[in-house]
């Protein structure tokens, strides 16, 4: 039995997903190997050498492979994918983008998003934005899983010795699709889904400038920022500040919601957090129902009066 | 150009879910049901391209009972042309979803398929994704925009990080993203409308696929209920809980 983990990285590191990823493998019985595609990423396989308990490290390593596109990255998994029981990914849009596709083309279901591993063959998973969970029994011969970072701890040890190379030197083209260009947010703070503070705002700061007092009280704490859909619409944050159901799920020891209703869909994606405290002016917000601390004021004079607070 | 529409019909997105106490699903009798939020957006889309003069016919397509048809009359009251209803009271889970849809590729050759990124009820973000590896075509998920060239689309993907674009060669398969567009009202005389336009009926047992379900739903239960907090006075309280009680901040 063996289990096949494809690394989340950027060419030059692997993410923190990949921990959360390796402690779910850690939980079922083989042995695990890592895959990593990409292009000029020696810093990224040192890492995946590092990581505890891996047998062996797979690089496919190719200027075809830089951007990591499904067309042909899905067909490389697939082909290396026949000799794995398993084979996992993080459920983040870079897993969820590939590993579909990958099943497919072996005519094998997948199991997305799972929180719990509950046999070698049954896991738990949201649906219905987390109002309710599956217990599905996955009966494929070869196990397709993307997993829930919040809901597995991180295997940041490291190893003492570093785990082998193999190289793949099989080069699959992708004539279908083309790289353009990227735009990634740019920031100082923690990773929003590795986060241990989240600060998230909403449609109540009103306007862009407004919502500056979450980015400075975020930062006060060493937190990250977060943000409603209401508020990413309105162009207070950007697209992936937004957290939900559709969006990222975070559960940090502190999240601090402020302008927030706590609509189910945002509620999805931060229900599971440690300590949520809920800053709104209307006293039957939703958000107040999961809130372990609330406070029914307006937002405005609570933040100035926090950050003054938190500055002494 | 012909583009296909994927539409699913689930519970509205404003009704309280309740999982059944015997724990085999969740409450759907006298329950509102609407098409798929992100659907609803993919036929959008394709009505927005039909304006723009760049698309010539757009084909709504449900897999599901009877009462689809009711989600279909809404794509064609949106702006589509005509709909298919892949008629079965089975569960159809993705991968017998992209399968189906493969087929009504074969039959339809469209130049584009637009579904929405995810089913809000089931969550699984995987149909579009499958069905472009069953085709073998390019695919585009996430999208929060779209242009249509004659032989390439670009798009514009929500990522994590931030946002990515591709050029996608023709013919692909397109997942929505909530910030594609705000889909439009339906009107009346677009209502009326629609009750002329066909909706062909085919039953599922005629394609001759194999749609089993690959995974058995074992149980549906409630998530786990949070603690009821409690409400503070001031913010001099609220950070005295955080420090002292929670001891979340220093
Ligand atoms: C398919 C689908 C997917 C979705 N996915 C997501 C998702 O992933 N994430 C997400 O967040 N949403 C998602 N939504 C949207 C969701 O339904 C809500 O519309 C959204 O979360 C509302 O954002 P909000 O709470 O900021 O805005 P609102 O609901 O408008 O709430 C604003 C709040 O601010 C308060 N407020 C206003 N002024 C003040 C003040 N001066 N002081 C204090 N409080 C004030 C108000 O009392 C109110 O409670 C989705 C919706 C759909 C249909």
């Amino acid at each position: 039995m063996s289990i096949l983990i494809i690394a989340e990285h950027d060419n030059q590191a692997l993410k923190p997903c990949n921990w959360h990823t390796l402690t779910a493998a850690q939980q079922l019985t083989g042995d695990i190997d890592i895959l990593v595609i990409g292009y000029q990423c020696e810093a990224v396989i040192t890492s995946a050498q590092k990581l505890k308990k891996i047998r062996q490290v797979f690089v496919a390593d190719a200027k075809a492979y830089e951007h990591q596109l499904p067309e042909n990255t899905a067909q490389l998994i697939a082909d290396l994918a026949k000799n794995y029981q398993y084979v996992l990914m993080a459920a983040t849009t870079f897993g969820k983008n590939i590993l579909p596709r990958t099943a497919a083309l072996l005519e094998s279901a997948i199991v997305t998003d799972i929180t719990k591993i509950i046999s070698t063959d049954t896991f738990l998973r949201p649906i219905y934005a987390g109002n309710a969970f599956a217990t599905v029994q996955n009966k494929e011969s070869i196990q397709f899983l993307t997993i829930r970072s919040t809901a597995f701890k991180a295997e940041t040890a490291s190893s003492t010795s570093l785990a082998p190379i193999k190289i793949i030197d099989t080069i699959i083209l992708n004539i279908l699709s083309k790289f353009i260009n990227q735009i990634l947010t740019i920031s100082t703070r923690p990773e929003l889904t590795n986060a241990r503070i989240v600060i998230s705002g909403g449609r109540g700061l009103k306007n862009a400038e407004n919502f500056k007092i979450i980015e400075e009280l975020a930062d006060l704490l060493g937190g990250a920022v977060g943000a409603s859909r209401a508020a990413v619409d309105a162009g207070f944050a950007p697209n992936d500040y937004q957290v939900g159901q559709t969006g990222k799920v975070v559960a940090p020891d502190l999240y601090i919601a402020i302008g927030i209703s706590g609509a189910i869909q945002h509620l999805a994606g931060m229900k599971d957090s440690k300590i949520i405290v809920a800053i709104n002016n209307d006293p039957d917000a939703p958000i107040f129902e999961i809130a372990d601390y609330g406070l029914v004021e307006d937002l405005f004079t609570a933040t100035s009066e926090l950050l003054a607070e938190l500055k002494k | 150009m012909k583009v296909l529409v994927a539409t699913k019909r689930v519970i509205d997105y404003t009704v309280r879910i309740r999982v059944k106490s015997d724990e085999t699903g969740v409450e759907t009798s006298n329950i509102k049901m609407s098409m798929n939020p992100f659907d609803e957006i993919a036929v959008e889309e394709a009505v927005k391209l039909k304006e723009q003069g760049k698309v010539t016919e757009i084909v709504a397509i449900s897999i599901g009972d009877k009462t689809c048809q009711e989600t279909l009359r809404v794509a064609l009251a949106m702006g589509a042309d005509r709909a298919i209803l892949i008629e079965t009271t089975e569960n159809i889970q993705p991968l017998a979803a992209a399968k189906i849809l493969q087929n009504l590729v074969k039959r339809e050759t469209p130049q584009l398929v637009l579904l929405g990124k995810q089913a809000i009820d089931s969550d699984h973000n995987q149909t579009g994704q499958m069905l472009a590896g069953l085709l073998n075509w390019a695919q585009g998920t996430f999208v929060s925009k779209i242009e249509l060239k004659d032989t390439i689309v670009d798009v514009t993907r929500e990522i994590d990080g931030g946002l990515q674009m591709l050029s996608l060669q023709l013919p692909a398969v397109i997942t929505t993203d909530l910030r594609l567009n705000q889909p439009r009202y339906l009107s009346l005389p677009n209502i009326m409308q629609a009750k002329r336009k066909p909706i062909e009926i085919i039953p599922l047992d005629t394609l001759l696929l194999d749609t089993t379900s690959r995974l058995h739903i074992l149980k549906i239960t409630p998530p786990e209920k949070r603690h009821t907090g409690i409400k503070v006075a001031n913010v001099k309280e609220l950070i005295d809980k955080l420090k002292k009680e929670a001891q979340v901040i220093t």
